[in-house]
């Protein structure tokens, strides 16, 4: 598993008290994390910390809400992480 | 302050956009119903308001950071500790700096000091809403009015023009 998938489950165990063993990259941070919106934006905090980017939260949210991507797009974990990769590669 | 109308900000002395950073002086009122129950015969002004004091400089610092297109609302505080009592009748300086401002939200750090000391620190985490979205515009130009907010945007736009 990638380096930015293993701090990414590593963060959401922190913060959301959820064993670490639990966390795939198959997990949606919804529907089987459970994890609700006040937890989900301690998460990007902390990933925006980690990886000094700036997870455009509002945009995803819109683009789901207009129809234009699905949830699954952004909240399954291995989609996530690639998300977080491409915000890092435009950062460097 | 008005205690019981929820009025914790007196004056902003400074404001800093570079910084993302502003100072706030309130003065404790001698008496307010709030002290009869907290705590008869010893009144100490409630640590919840302490931290409702900071909240309000975090969201005044960064609606006026935002140029009041966004408010911020409190949902979380990460960190807090209390210090020291904090009495009536003594001035505070509350300090706000933004720790981080993400997509939908913003971290402030504050803390509040009497006489020099820290009494109190915190995290505040807070979800930012358009003012397109929510109907307290007039309210909140009214207390940037009242706690002196555009005088001290002004000193501080002078003071980087010179």
């Amino acid at each position: 598993m990638s380096e930015t998938f293993n701090k990414v489950a590593e963060i959401i165990a922190e913060t959301s008290e959820i064993d670490l063993e639990t966390i795939t990259p198959d997990s949606n941070t919804v529907d089987d994390l459970g994890i609700d919106s006040l937890d989900f934006l301690d998460i990007v905090f902390a990933i925006d910390k980690e990886f000094g980017i700036k997870v455009p939260l509002e945009q995803w949210t819109q683009e789901i809400n207009d129809g234009k991507a699905n949830a699954e797009d952004y909240f399954i974990l291995k989609n996530l992480c690639g998300k977080i990769d491409e915000l890092r590669a435009a950062k460097d | 302050m008005l205690l019981e109308y929820f009025q914790m900000l007196d004056h902003v002395q400074s404001i800093d956009f570079a910084d993302q950073s502003i100072v706030v002086k309130s003065v404790v009122p001698e008496k307010s119903p709030i002290f009869e129950g907290h705590f008869p015969g010893m009144p100490l002004m409630p640590g919840v308001l302490l931290i409702e004091s900071m909240a309000q400089a975090s969201g005044i610092l960064y609606m006026a950071l935002s140029e009041f297109k966004v408010m911020p609302f409190l949902m979380s505080v990460d960190t807090a500790k209390m210090r020291q009592f904090v009495n009536p009748s003594e001035t505070l300086e509350i300090n706000s700096k933004i720790e981080h401002e993400g997509s939908g939200f913003v971290v402030s750090k504050c803390s509040i000091t009497v006489d020099g000391k820290r009494v109190c620190n915190s995290q505040l985490k807070f979800a930012t809403r358009s003012f397109d979205e929510v109907p307290t515009l007039e309210h909140i130009m009214e207390l940037a009015e009242r706690v002196s907010l555009q005088d001290a945007i002004d000193t501080y736009k002078a003071g980087v023009q010179s």
